[in-house]
């Protein structure tokens, strides 16, 4: 077991008084099996004058929150404590069943496995070309487990790309970070999910935070002061299981999950609308201590 | 000639083909029972009546403004309506078979509605397939597990009907994201009804109000918190979109406010609408937007139709809207199929009215069956994208294409129905006086309250532009028709606007919304600026004409400095004060006609005039029929004047009428705005443009000092130009001189056109516009600036006023006074603008993807 502590601070300074801000975000980390957020609190100043709270489709924790009177600075702080169970990737443990028969499993039930099932089509964010499905190919021959072709579509995924920030943004297409290869995580994670659905495989977008703290004898990790965002993919038989591509590993207990979706759009942690028609500045920072474990 | 032998020669050209189902002629080729009496009334009009009637119901449709906006148009030109003067006709006995079987599927369909974004228990029980819902691009996965108000989801349905070969009606597709059409129904009924009454003789026919009577029912039924008073808002895409002559038809049949989103904003989880005197707050929308587009924060994050936060409202059940945002779902032809078994389960009945055979392509089967028959098939996909058509017969494809297509729908089959072609029946239309046959299709349209579902006795027939061809849509041509519910016994009914919409319950006071408060005062300021130029240029034309040209010195003064003043004050520089354009003097009508009638140059005429129509278009549902008329007629004349190559008489010719009808639009508008603070914002647009366009021309002719016999001939322009020559021979009796002119143009009270007269009005208007709380009983910013220049004017120094400045050449004095009450002045529309005009600036996206960093 581990805990953690995060705070994760969002600042909007303005060049003119704005009069209505409107925002939804998606920080407050959920609760599943293997992580148990046992608290979680967003400071908004100045105080919003709406504050609505409710679970989306995917079932994450979104706020409204709506500021109505005139101000120049907005800060969001969220500190949440969460706690992990560490997880072994256990290689032997894994089902070795072929994906094309977990494809065919999953569709002979197609009514109750449904939840699973959304995850199959492409979005926009990851869309599937001829370009997407020449990429994924080789690492699914017939017949190969599951469980071992994706992960080696990861690890080919962190050998052809270089992490590289200021390049790409959340709205680049996946065939630009193909054509590029190069990219940061969220980049990384549409591509593999494109990779995979293109082979008629469920995957999820996940997005949260790592620790950062460099642990003795491992790499510092990539994804300090800042969210992260990794893949999920649905094994019949052992469920849904983690990868992250931007540090070629299987999570285990360094990754916080704040939300999951199709994509990146299904689960911005931030966005909002303001009246204005000047530039603001945006500032963020994020720390993930561990506390216990 | 016998009725019998008349009706026959009516139908001596009429051939239907024998495929599909003649509507007029049974199998043994006499008139089916319910065409009888029509044709027995029909007849008795006559060949040449029918040529008329046809004229008449053009010139109804035009003059009522009924149009239909052709996209990609980008001049905005907006298409007349076509009605055929020959309604579809329905037999009572069958249209009870189609009614029952209409009501049957919207309730199924609502219950499909609710149960996609609630549980979704037919996708778990396997009836209906997770691809063709979550694939659905009006799939909102926002909306789910949203609580509505009322107990309809889908309060609006409309559904596309036709009659197949064997007599049976079909249904072709389901309208339920914003189904336009209901009121462009009712419109045919009016036309029909004023052009062709004795048509309705000796026929039943069945009302359209009591489709609308439970439209209003319902919308009042649906406001949340059961206010008994609820404010009920049209939320339209604005002038560009398709119907929106429908939009505003509605809004004034139905009493309810056309909204754009920039009217509305969301605050406290609620609705506000912007008006002119602070928000209100609203209870129902009528969305006409698709629901996309309804929401930036949550749902298209660059759309400006909508309102911001417009989902935290409805989920927080402060708003209700017709229809939900999400029952774009619904739109999808490949439910069809699974229609029939969903019906046994949910309802335990068959579906009453057939559907068009469909096979969804996410089924194997159901694809190879597509692809191997696709050249005998309808190709649609499961969704509507943007307003491309995504129907695609197959059949008329090239092999490249068919072949393209058949790879799309392999690599994402299940978004794509293959659908059979079925042909319409066909039912007699006029054309050019002709009867002809033509396949017709009719859409219904019914309206969910909390009892059940009314359908519209009536409905919306359209008709194929040639004979036929089954693709029929507005934006291709064809015609509309008048659809009649008749039954056989005898009895004449009529529905006009006599037996229209009693409420129970008073409707909310009418508000002006903030942008068509600002609307109105443009068509205002417009209005005098086309006027004011109009009658300077009239003016100035006609010294050049009478001018003899140019014999005397003074008189080539003259009509110099006049024309170098028409180019100051239209601001269409350089025109005539460009120094090395003398050759403009010699022959000035190139450039005259210029001014007046070149669209394309800032300034000119035309120019002045297109901003004047698209400003009276933004808020057409505040016109009169007979404001519309003059419009109509005002637009048509100009159009046509502006074509022809006019002879400099008839050039003035064209000035006369356009200044005549002006001046009729302006004054219908004094008598028929009633809409509070309407008539207001108008006619302070046009105190603002007049008080300017006066000041300005006064600047650019009498401030400089000329000779006398020049400035009495300026003088004499000057007055011609206001329309104040008769007032001024009948007030001084004298021969015209500066002071006098000055006096009368500036600071007479009786004078309408005079400047303390337009300044006094203003005043009166400003101070009327609603006060900030916090401001007590101190004077409004506006108020101050209209109250200043009005006392820097009567305090002016009137002897003054005359002395001229050896330095400069010019009364200076008056030249000063001019400047400074100008500025004053031309500070005000900005002041109103923005504390009435705009409570807001441009939304803009706070986290653009772009810059929230994630690594």
């Amino acid at each position: 077991m581990v805990e953690y502590h995060i705070t994760h601070k969002t600042e909007y300074h303005y060049q003119e008084p704005i009069g209505l801000c409107q925002n939804i975000a998606r920080l407050i980390p959920r609760s599943f099996e293997g992580q148990r957020c046992i608290h979680s609190e967003m400071k908004i100043a100045p105080n919003p004058d709406v504050y609505n709270r409710y679970d989306d489709f995917f079932g994450n924790h979104v706020t409204y929150y709506a500021i109505e009177q005139e101000h120049k600075k907005l800060t969001v702080l969220v500190e949440s404590h969460v706690q992990i169970v560490k997880k072994q990737v256990e290689w032997n443990a894994m089902p070795k069943m072929a994906w094309e028969d977990a494809i065919r499993l999953l569709a002979t039930d197609a009514a109750n496995n449904a939840e699973i099932l959304q995850f199959v089509p492409q979005t926009f964010m990851t869309t599937i070309s001829r370009e997407v499905k020449e990429y994924a190919q080789p690492s699914f021959p017939p017949g190969r487990p599951l469980f071992e072709a994706v992960y080696e579509l990861m690890q080919r995924i962190y050998k052809d790309f270089e992490f590289k920030s200021g390049l790409t943004t959340v709205a680049t297409p996946v065939n630009m970070v193909l054509n590029l290869r190069k990219g940061v995580c969220q980049d990384f994670a549409h591509l593999a999910i494109a990779c995979l659905r293109s082979m008629g495989l469920p995957a999820r977008y996940m997005s949260g935070y790592i620790e950062t703290i460099k642990t003795p004898g491992k790499e510092k990790l990539v994804g300090a002061d800042a969210s992260h965002a990794w893949f999920s993919v649905f094994i019949p038989g052992k469920g849904w299981v983690d990868f992250d591509p931007t540090n070629n590993q299987i999570p285990t207990f360094q990754h916080i999950t704040v939300a999951w979706g199709r994509d990146y759009a299904d689960i911005a942690p931030l966005k909002g609308v303001i009246h204005s028609s000047r530039p603001h500045k945006l500032s963020v920072a994020v720390t993930v201590k561990r506390v216990a474990g | 000639m016998t009725a019998s032998a008349q009706q026959l020669s009516l139908f001596q050209n009429y051939f239907s083909d024998s495929y599909s189902y003649n509507e007029l002629l049974g199998d043994d080729g006499s008139l089916r029972p319910h065409w009888q009496t029509f044709f027995n009334s029909f007849s008795q009009l006559g060949p040449d009546q029918i040529k008329e009637r046809e004229q008449d119901i053009l010139r109804f449709l035009k003059e009522n403004g009924v149009t239909y906006n052709v996209y990609g148009d980008d001049a905005g030109h907006t298409r007349p309506w076509h009605l055929d003067m020959i309604p579809f006709l329905i037999s009572e006995p069958e249209w009870q078979k189609i009614e029952a079987g209409l009501i049957q599927r919207a309730t199924l369909l609502d219950i499909i509605l609710k149960d996609i974004y609630g549980e979704r228990l037919l996708i778990k029980e396997g009836l209906l397939p997770l691809d063709l819902i979550y694939n659905h691009a009006g799939f909102l996965r926002q909306c789910s597990g949203i609580k509505l108000p009322g107990n309809k989801s889908l309060v609006l349905y409309a559904a596309d009907l036709a009659r197949s070969p064997d007599g049976k009606i079909w249904v072709l597709n389901d309208r339920t994201q914003a189904p336009s059409g209901s009121g462009y129904a009712l419109e045919n009924r009016l036309a029909i009804a004023r052009i062709l009454p004795e048509l309705f003789s000796g026929l039943k026919v069945r009302h359209l109000s009591p489709y609308f009577i439970e439209l209003r029912n319902a919308l009042q039924n649906m406001a949340p918190a059961k206010n008994p008073n609820p404010r009920i808002v049209i939320l339209t895409p604005g002038p560009r979109n398709e119907t929106y002559f429908e939009h505003s038809y509605l809004s004034s049949y139905l009493g309810y406010t056309l909204v754009q989103g920039e009217d509305l904003m969301v605050k406290d989880n609620h609705v506000w609408l912007k008006t002119l005197g602070g928000l209100e707050k609203v209870d129902v929308i009528i969305r006409r937007v698709d629901d996309i587009f309804c929401d930036p924060l949550e749902l298209k994050d660059d759309s400006h139709l909508g309102v911001s936060g417009l989902l935290q409202a409805v989920r927080s059940g402060n708003v209700a809207i017709a229809n939900p945002l999400g029952s774009s779902i619904l739109e999808n032809p490949g439910l069809m199929g699974f229609l029939p078994r969903i019906a046994r389960r949910l309802l335990g009945e068959d579906l009453l009215l057939p559907t068009i055979a469909s096979w969804w392509c996410g089924e194997p089967r159901a694809l190879k069956y597509v692809l191997d028959n696709i050249k005998t098939l309808v190709i649609k996909k499961i969704y509507k994208e943007s307003n491309r058509s995504t129907t695609v017969n197959a059949a008329e494809l090239s092999n490249e294409n068919l072949e393209k297509l058949k790879q799309d729908m392999l690599a994402r089959p299940f978004l794509y129905v293959g659908q059979e072609k079925i042909s319409f029946s066909s039912t007699p239309s006029i054309l050019n006086g002709r009867i002809e046959p033509r396949n017709v299709l009719f859409r219904s349209f019914l309206v969910g309250n909390n009892d059940g579902y009314t359908c519209m006795t009536g409905g919306l027939g359209r008709t194929s532009a040639e004979p036929g061809n089954f693709v029929i849509s507005n934006q291709m041509g064809g015609f509309s028709k008048d659809t009649w519910i008749i039954s056989p016994e005898p009895g004449y009914t009529l529905s006009t606007n006599r037996d229209v919409l009693k409420t129970k319950t008073p409707v909310q006071s009418a508000v002006l919304p903030s942008h068509t408060a600002e609307n109105l005062f443009w068509v205002g300021r417009y209005a005098e600026r086309v006027l004011g130029n109009a009658r300077f240029q009239r003016s100035v034309m006609q010294l050049v004409i009478e001018g003899n040209r140019l014999q005397f010195e003074n008189d080539i003064i003259t009509e110099q400095l006049l024309l170098k003043a028409l180019t100051a004050r239209t601001y269409t520089w350089p025109g005539f004060t460009d120094p090395k354009g003398t050759e403009k003097f010699d022959n000035p009508w190139p450039e005259l006609s210029d001014i007046i009638f070149n669209t394309e140059r800032q300034g000119s005429l035309s120019y002045n005039f297109s901003l004047f129509t698209k400003a009276v278009n933004m808020v057409r549902d505040h016109w009169s029929t007979d404001t519309w008329r003059v419009l109509k007629g005002m637009e048509d004349d100009w159009e046509e004047a502006a074509k022809s190559q006019l002879t400099n008489f008839r050039m003035v010719g064209a000035l006369d009428s356009l200044i005549t009808s002006m001046v009729a639009f302006i004054g219908l508008n004094r008598e028929s705005i009633s809409r509070e603070q309407g008539w207001t914002l108008l006619d302070t647009g046009r105190k603002m443009e007049q008080s300017l366009l006066l000041i300005s021309m006064l600047q650019a002719t009498i401030t400089d000092v000329h000779s006398e016999e020049v400035t009495y001939n300026l003088l004499e322009a000057v007055l011609k130009s206001n329309e104040t020559l008769m007032n001024y021979r009948y007030k001084y009796k004298v021969h015209i001189q500066l002071p006098q002119v000055l006096d009368l143009m500036l600071m007479d009270p009786n004078n309408p056109r005079s400047l303390i007269y337009q300044l006094d009005r203003l005043k009166a208007y400003l101070s009327g516009l609603p006060k900030s709380e916090q401001n007590g009983h101190s004077l409004e910013k506006q108020e101050r600036l209209i109250l200043e220049a009005y006392t820097l004017l009567q305090l002016a120094d009137k002897s003054r006023w005359t002395i001229p400045d050896e330095k400069t050449g010019t009364y200076k004095y008056l030249a000063d006074l001019l400047a400074d009450l100008a500025t004053l002045l031309l500070a005000i529309p900005d002041v109103i603008s923005r504390k009435y005009f705009k409570h807001a600036h441009g939304q803009k996206q706070l986290f653009a993807v772009e810059e929230y960093p994630v690594i």
